[in-house]
């Protein structure tokens, strides 16, 4: 063996970690909302003032609920890692316009409080916090959480049923003849011109927004795919309109911005589509046999419940091991 | 023995639904107007009391080997009077908790008291520790009544107390409200008592 010689100032000695990236908690989560940005702006747009004034109350009783739960209980604050932000905005994409004041404060306040702080806070939450908020706000104000704003008028005070609330209450004939043909439903679908929850209507952009943080590597292509594909797939062996049940109602939003949220899924990539099947399987089960015309809330929340059993079920091999 | 001491502790320090978390199957089902949350934690209370001093008088009598049995038919006996009382001479609330009348009979605090007190202590303190107990548990399904009565429908034993105007999170009525109300207490309660043993540490050691 030869002797190893070590020039000083070349060799640098460290502790891991060797290698750094710039991606941190706050980066992606502002990441996040700059891709929900376009879909809430075109939801201002078509709903108009009421859906600003929500989406603020929303985001502020998120951000406030925080900062006073980490101060009561003297945690560094982090309201500004935008993650409290995050789940404000998507609870106000995820509720009609025209709610009362209190009630996206009730929402905002409980997905904060309860789905996050009392397990623990960001990273620690089984469920989405924004989901849970969405959740209790549906059971609280049944009515006042389905009555929708219709965009197809310009008035206010106009409300109409979802697409999926007309087909689960009239059919799918009724459905098609308020749009005038099938492909004018398509397209109103697809660009956003019906009714519904604020951020749910504009399937182009949220599909941009979700692009962008696929390319981004935030959320893997795999999650939203596979779940918008096994509502296809399951709708059509029904026997229903496929393209009219994978742009309609919450999925788009729930597949690319809440079933990709990191902590509530599994860890793997193959958990994470197993995950995906499941709640794009129990959106059908619930849009066409359960009593709600929409179910995406529920699904996800369902599967988040059984994440820590799929990432036990998937666990990587271990290089060498075997089974 | 402190008769005091025996019936407080049942109150805050080993309050059955928030310290030691038995039966929160009625704390959940029957709270959700306060009339219900105080006929049932008043049936709890006289079912308790009157089973600890029973267990107390039987347990020389009783083999280590059936005691649950034993316990459990007690439990059964007391439970139909109560029922049969109730039934006579308060039929609106008889009606109003149904099935969870009967099922007072296996509420895991009655048998853990009969267990842990009054197989091992006098008359006389079992019926202050089951009488505790009691008042402790009808306390709890009072607040929890309270709270999901008023804040779920603006009024306190059906009189609105909030103005007409409040639109209350109709979820407090349902099942999940009373899951996190209660959950939401329990947290209460485990940051006050943590308070009081701290304030009486330091009191100890002034």
């Amino acid at each position: 063996m030869g002797e190893v010689k070590i020039e000083v100032g070349k060799l640098s000695v460290s502790a891991s970690p060797h290698i750094r990236c710039d991606e941190s908690i706050a980066k992606i989560m502002w990441m996040v909302n700059l891709a929900l940005a376009p879909a809430a702006l075109f939801s201002i747009y078509r709903f108009g003032l009421s859906a600003l004034y929500t989406m603020v109350i929303c985001i502020v009783a998120a951000i406030v609920t925080e900062y006073a739960i980490q101060k009561w209980q003297g945690k560094t604050i982090t309201v500004s890692d935008g993650s409290a932000f995050l789940t404000g905005l998507l609870l106000a994409m995820n509720i009609p316009s025209t709610v009362p004041w209190y009630m996206p404060l009730f929402g905002s306040a409980v997905a904060i409080a309860v789905a996050k702080h009392t397990m623990g806070g960001l990273g620690f939450n089984i469920f989405n916090p924004a989901l849970v908020g969405r959740a209790v706000l549906l059971a609280s104000w049944p009515v006042a959480m389905t009555t929708w704003p219709t965009m197809a008028s310009k008035l206010d005070g106009v409300t109409s049923a979802t697409p999926l609330g007309i087909l689960k209450l009239q059919g799918y004939a009724k459905l098609v003849e308020i749009f005038g043909d099938k492909m004018t439903m398509y397209k109103s679908l697809f660009f956003g011109s019906r009714s519904g929850s604020m951020g749910e209507t504009a399937a182009l952009l949220l599909i941009l927004g979700g692009i962008f943080l696929i390319y981004r590597g935030y959320i893997n292509w795999q999650v939203p795919v596979v779940m918008i594909g096994t509502v296809g797939v399951l709708t059509a062996v029904f026997g229903q309109d496929p393209i009219m049940h994978m742009m309609s109602g919450g999925l788009i939003l729930g597949a690319f911005f809440m079933a990709t949220d990191m902590v509530t899924i599994p860890i793997t990539v193959k958990g994470q589509m197993v995950f995906a099947a499941g709640a794009g399987a129990l959106t059908v089960l619930i849009r066409l046999l359960g009593g709600y015309p929409e179910g995406v809330c529920y699904a996800i929340l369902l599967m988040n419940a059984v994440t820590p059993l799929i990432d036990l079920w998937l666990k990587p091999k271990k290089f060498g091991a075997r089974r | 023995m402190n008769y005091w001491a025996i019936f407080k502790k049942g109150i805050f320090d080993q309050n059955p639904i928030f310290r030691l978390a038995l039966s929160l199957c009625p704390a959940l089902a029957v709270t959700s107007n306060v009339f219900n949350a105080l006929g049932m934690g008043l049936a709890v209370m006289f079912v308790i009391t009157a089973n600890n001093v029973v267990v107390s008088i039987v347990r020389r009598w009783v083999n280590q080997k059936v005691r649950v049995p034993v316990f459990i038919t007690i439990i059964a006996t007391i439970v139909t009077l109560t029922q049969l009382m109730l039934e006579a001479f308060l039929p609106a609330l008889y009606k109003e908790l149904g099935i969870y009348l009967a099922l007072i009979v296996v509420f895991a605090i009655i048998l853990a008291r009969a267990e842990v007190f009054a197989m091992k202590n006098g008359i006389v303190p079992s019926f202050f520790d089951g009488l505790g107990m009691g008042t402790g548990f009808a306390l709890a399904m009072l607040l929890v009544g309270t709270i999901r009565e008023v804040f779920g429908t603006g009024a306190f034993l059906g009189f609105p107390v909030l103005p007409a105007s409040y639109n209350g999170p109709l979820i407090l009525i349902l099942a999940p409200g009373a899951f996190m109300v209660i959950g939401l207490l329990i947290g209460l309660f485990n940051v006050i008592g943590e308070y009081r043993s701290k304030l009486a540490a330091q009191r100890g050691e002034a």
